[in-house]
């Protein structure tokens, strides 16, 4: 049985293209989620989750300043958000850098380009297998 | 220049416009470009890095980006705005990251640039060498873009 997705959770979306960034938020409102904030590359978006209390990432790989990659690597090893459920969504497809992105912590991933349905069910893999183990 | 590499980014651009801009495509014949003036009103050029080097670059219409842009975002677009320019880099993104992981999977290694985007009538395309450029037209509903392949000579690195 899926479990009920928490829609008021906010998320943060970060890529430093401005065009993926309006895509991902359609999906996660058309998903039903409404508290949505982006980050156009990792260090803006470290500094938004160090400042605000953010539920969940998703993140683009290749960015100008820090990564997706050293974004998350940086999320583990902060306190505060060490636990932070994140999606990355990338053209690194490559199996080299999923097993990067896994030994990094990532929770999933997805490789674009992708469609609506895609983002769902891999936001719904997530939120499944943390309450599992919960 | 390896024909073998020219294939994944048609199957790549096919893929990319199907599946986030719901748009059917349909290829051309390709022809031979000798000169850096490009075929239409916006381009997104991609470096790549291999051995061997090389480039590529999406130039489309007015009419045609603006119909792809809209069902990519949901948004209707009059003129060649930022936004569109923003969408026709993150579309050479995508289109060059799916073709180098097809390479990828075959053994060959490449690395890709961060896009760039050029515009206004009759802007050139700079490819990142000297070898023939390789041009495939492609038509849409809405017009018509273009896909150019520039890549060197030389051995590629494999494994």
């Amino acid at each position: 049985m899926k479990p009920e997705l928490n829609l008021n959770m906010k998320v943060l979306v970060v890529d430093d293209f401005a065009t993926m960034r309006k895509i991902v938020r359609n999906i996660l409102k058309q998903i039903g989620f409404t508290n949505i904030v982006e980050a156009d590359d990792g260090a803006n978006a470290l500094s938004i989750i160090k400042q605000e209390k953010i539920d969940f990432v998703v993140t683009d790989w290749n960015m100008p300043n820090m990564t997706g990659l050293e974004l998350l690597k940086n999320i583990r090893s902060t306190e505060k958000a060490k636990d932070m459920p994140v999606l990355m969504v990338t053209a690194e497809g490559l199996a080299e850098n999923v097993v990067d992105a896994v030994k990094a912590g990532v929770d999933n991933y997805i490789v674009k380009p992708f469609t609506a349905e895609t983002v769902q069910e891999k936001i719904e893999q997530i939120f499944a297998k943390r309450s599992a183990n919960s | 220049m390896n024909v073998e590499f020219i294939n994944p980014f048609l199957s790549a651009t096919i893929g990319v416009l199907k599946t986030m801009a719901f748009t059917e495509v349909t290829a051309g014949k390709p022809f031979l470009k000798n000169d850096k003036i490009s075929r239409g009103d916006v381009s997104g050029v991609v470096g790549i890095t291999g051995p061997p080097n090389g480039s590529m670059s999406l130039t489309f219409s007015k009419e045609c980006i603006m119909e792809i842009v809209s069902n990519m975002l949901g948004e209707t677009f009059q003129e060649v705005t930022d936004d569109i320019k923003d969408a026709v880099g993150e579309l050479s993104n995508m289109i060059s990251g799916t073709a180098r992981n097809d390479l990828g999977n075959k053994g060959y290694s490449f690395k890709t640039s961060i896009p760039t985007v050029v515009s206004g009538p009759g802007h050139e395309i700079r490819h990142m060498c000297k070898a023939p450029t390789i041009a495939i037209p492609f038509n849409t509903k809405a017009g018509p873009f273009v896909v150019e392949i520039s890549f060197e000579n030389g051995t590629p690195t494999k494994g």
